[in-house]
């Protein structure tokens, strides 16, 4: 009998926010432990929780970003159970009327396309970390992440096969990146993922018994748990080897496999409730249009934009559209210098192999787009050497308040329309390569290139090479 | 007997007592539990804050039940403050002392409307979202209110008028406009009603307090009328739902592990948890951490808490209805004028029924004052003019 797969997905994103969600605490990754607290988050009583606006707004735009519906009221509730890492004993959370329902994802896999459908997105807070010192034998708290905002992305189960899971992650982080809302860095632990997974005849329409992978923290890791836990079910099925049941279990990266951790009996009641302390937030028509009116270009849009309006090669599109940042770089950049073909080049031939070099994503492009831009135009309009420019923008990248024109007259970067000096260099040069002339004057092609070559270094390449090329050639040849 | 749970040498011309349940920094808060003894704020509660800003010394904290949801402060993890049998409540008793111009509580289940009855005192209950809940330990925060009990009706709005406003760091703190209606006097209480169902059950010494009242209110041509509306005297069942549920939660927070008390008796963390709130917590507050865990269950939350949510707005509507008639309600605010300690352990759970009489206006966030042992309950905002009524028979209790 042949099988399929039915999987649905709980994807949990860290929204970008400068501050946690009910207190202004800083709520960026990374700090020593405790360091970003404060009585709120850490559940002391008499702390209330305030709302922080950019939160819904980063909801808001997450759900329309997936084409859904968004609640005009969306209201927060209570979610109830013990753990050391979550100091109130609940979380705040959206159940009953969460900012965004009913969306849809396109996905693009090598059997086509398929659209995804979303269940809801609801807004939270993140709970603690729980750090086990083992030398030790103890567990430490660390609250810094309490109440750091995050979305949870609730796919109907739609997905069959590990390559669409991959494909439905891939395009959810570049949707909201591309919003600006999230990082979405499963290494970061900044998009986390829980897999529903059964397993029923193919062409059943009766869902198998579901189990349920929680916080997948790598799409290598989630492709092998589908592949092992998909081979579970059938093997259950077909060869009764056990009973399954629906439960939540754990991956082991390192074991390859998955283990039970509690069943459907064992499981707590998380007693939701409203919060009385949040008041139900309603979003009006100016605060819905003006977050509609932020939305970006997406993707697809970009790429149709560029090769058809700009004239770029798909190949190019394609490059750029990778990330928002580096698209609005190449804007800005474009914007200045006006041809879209360099502005390209530069983007793709100079500053992603600078990013690929550095292992740094595109997302973390800081270079000023118009200063790139001005970059370009000071080339194009040959008033800095191409190498020069490569070596003011590898300025840029250490320093991103370098304006290129200052910075290129302060270093001696700008071309000498001097034909005079250009002359004097070429007559020493020329003086001092007596072999290389000789070889040249004896029919050495190859011979003009090094002659070049040291005319260009005494000049430090301010010079145009066309000019350089004429006077030297002339030069020689009168000789 | 112990008022004080803590107490300062603050002498000044105008000084008030917080009671246990309002976070201090320089003093400690308890909220009457062992769970929290010695708890030491980070920070001090927004009315603090504001009191000392309009000139008044925090005298001192007085103690509270746990958790502010029994009858008058019976279930303080300090004992029961009593004389000669008969329950007395702390606040009251500094008031009576003198000294102090008000105190300033946190009103869960009528524990201060009860006191200020019983001890012929004035206390006013604003309009929930008029004052400032940050910096109060959380219990039953979707109609928990901070009051003021003092002496006499003007004390009382003296000192409203220095705690009301709003507050940034209270999500449902109300707008600076409605907070400032909260403490206009320009309207007046001209018509008055009796909710007969409220009446039901009260000695005659209370029955006496509220025709007394009346008589007064009667006197200075306040129109007063007797009426039914049976939904009234449903909110105390409501509330005890709502309560119970939001205190499971907002007490679950206390585990034994950051802060507070803790068990030395535990070999892992469920243990630890279990036995700092087995030893720490009383009946009481067990027994409605019990029953609130259980009206939020899966099973029952829409049998249970969810028409217990619809009953508030049933109990609300039933108000507004009296409220296109009427400028307030006369009732009485509990079925005895003094309680004793053999009631309380007759009847453990007696602050969950005599509760009829300030469920309505808990569950609902209305404005009430008590005056003369009875309590006028008005529409939202009407504070003001609850307060200018109750001159008229404030002295009725003494």
């Amino acid at each position: 009998m042949r099988y399929e797969t039915v999987i649905g997905l709980e994807v949990h994103v860290e929204l970008a926010t400068k501050s946690k969600i009910f207190c202004s605490c800083n709520a960026k990754y990374g700090a020593g432990p405790n360091e970003h607290v404060c009585p709120a988050c850490c559940g002391m009583p008499g702390m209330l929780p305030v709302v922080n606006k950019r939160v819904v707004d980063y909801g808001m735009k997450a759900g329309m970003m997936l084409n859904c519906h968004i609640n005009r009221t969306t209201t927060f509730d209570k979610k109830s159970y013990y753990y050391p890492d979550l100091p109130c004993a609940y979380q705040t959370t959206q159940w009953f009327a969460p900012v965004a329902v009913n969306g849809t994802v396109e996905i693009e896999t090598s059997k086509g396309k398929k659209s995804v459908r979303i269940k809801q997105i609801h807004m939270e807070e993140d709970a603690g970390k729980l750090v086990h010192d083992i030398a030790e034998d103890t567990t430490h708290v660390d609250f810094n992440r309490t109440s750091v905002p995050l979305i949870e992305i609730v796919s109907q189960p739609d997905l069959s096969s590990a390559e669409e899971v991959e494909a439905y992650l891939e395009r959810l982080k570049m949707l909201l990146r591309y919003a600006k809302v999230a990082e979405c860095a499963m290494e970061h632990g900044t998009m986390r993922c829980d897999v529903n997974l059964s397993v029923r005849p193919e062409g059943s329409d009766k869902l198998g018994v579901r189990t349920e992978m929680k916080n997948m923290n790598s799409i290598e890791a989630i492709k092998h748990a589908i592949e092992y836990e998909t081979a579970r079910h059938i093997d259950a099925i077909e060869n009764g080897t056990e009973v399954l049941v629906q439960e939540t279990r754990r991956w082991d990266d390192i074991k390859g496999k998955s283990f039970a951790m509690r069943n459907k009996e064992t499981a707590g009641d998380y007693r939701y409730f409203p919060d009385p302390n949040v008041m139900p937030v309603v979003i009006d028509d100016a605060w819905f249009d003006s977050i509609q009116a932020s939305l970006p270009e997406l993707p697809e849009e970009k790429f149709a934009r560029y090769t058809e309006e700009l004239g770029l090669s798909e190949y190019d599109a394609t490059q750029l559209i990778k990330s928002i940042a580096l698209c609005e770089c190449f804007e800005a950049a474009y914007a200045v210098c006006g041809n879209a073909k360099d502005a390209a080049n530069w983007m793709i031939s100079e500053i992603m192999s600078i990013l690929n070099k550095r292992q740094m994503t595109y997302d973390m492009l800081s270079i000023n787009g118009t200063a790139l831009g001005e970059l370009i135009k000071l080339v194009m309009d040959g008033k800095v050497g191409r190498a020069n420019g490569k070596k003011i923008l590898a300025a840029m990248f250490e320093d991103t308040t370098i304006e290129p024109v200052a910075y290129a007259e302060a270093n001696g970067y700008v071309m000498s329309n001097d034909t005079g000096l250009v002359e004097k260099v070429v007559k020493e040069v020329i003086a001092a390569e007596e072999k290389a002339v000789a070889d040249y004057k004896g029919g050495k092609e190859k011979a003009l290139m090094s002659i070049f070559g040291r005319c260009m270094k005494e000049l430090k390449g301010n010079c145009d090479p066309q000019t350089l090329r004429t006077i030297l050639t002339d030069t020689l040849n009168k000789m | 007997m112990k008022f004080y749970t803590a107490k300062t040498d603050a002498a000044a011309d105008r000084m008030v007592v917080v009671d246990d349940m309002i976070l201090t920094k320089e003093m400690p808060t308890a909220a009457g539990s062992k769970m929290l003894d010695g708890y030491m704020s980070l920070f001090d509660a927004e009315v603090v804050t504001r009191l000392q800003q309009a000139g008044y010394a925090i005298g001192g904290k007085a103690d509270v039940g746990e958790f502010a949801i029994d009858m008058l402060g019976e279930t303080s993890y300090n004992g029961t403050p009593e004389a000669d049998g008969t329950l007395v409540n702390a606040s009251a008793e500094i008031l009576k002392e003198g000294g102090v111009t008000a105190v300033v509580g946190m009103d869960v289940n009528g524990s201060v409307r009860r006191a200020a009855a019983v001890n012929g005192l004035v206390s006013v209950k604003p309009t929930y979202g008029t004052v400032s809940r940050y910096g109060t330990i959380p219990v039953a925060c979707s109609g928990e209110t901070v009051s003021v009990m003092a002496k006499s009706a003007d004390e009382c709005f003296e000192v409203l008028k220095a705690i009301a406003g709003h507050d940034d760091k209270d999500g449902t703190s109300l707008s600076e406009e409605q907070c400032a209606a909260a403490t206009a006097q320009d309207a007046k209480v001209c018509r008055v009603a009796i909710v007969k169902s409220l009446t039901d059950g009260v000695d005659a010494q209370t029955a006496e307090k509220l025709a007394a009242a009346k008589a007064a209110l009667s006197a200075n041509g306040v129109e007063v009328c007797e009426i039914e509306e049976t939904k009234l005297s449903a909110a105390r069942i409501a509330w005890n739902i709502l309560m119970s549920a939001e205190l499971c939660n907002n007490v679950s927070r206390y585990d034994g592990v950051k802060y507070g008390y803790r068990s030395q008796n535990f070999t892992n963390i469920d243990e630890l948890y279990t036995n700092s709130r087995t030893e720490a917590f009383g009946d009481l507050l067990k027994t409605a951490i019990l029953f609130g865990s259980d009206t939020l269950s899966t099973e029952n939350y829409m049998k249970v808490y969810d028409k217990a949510l619809r009953m508030r707005r049933v109990i609300a509507e039933a108000f507004d209805a009296i409220f296109a008639q009427y400028d307030a309600v006369l009732a009485p605010v509990c079925a005895k004028t003094a309680y004793t300690t053999e009631d309380v352990k007759a009847d453990r759970y007696l602050s969950f029924t005599e509760n009829l009489y300030t469920a309505p206006a808990s569950i609902t966030g209305l404005p009430t004052v008590v005056a003369g042992g009875v309590q006028l309950i008005g529409k939202a905002f009407s504070e003001g003019a609850l307060l200018a009524a109750a001159k008229l028979f404030e002295k009725e209790g003494e």
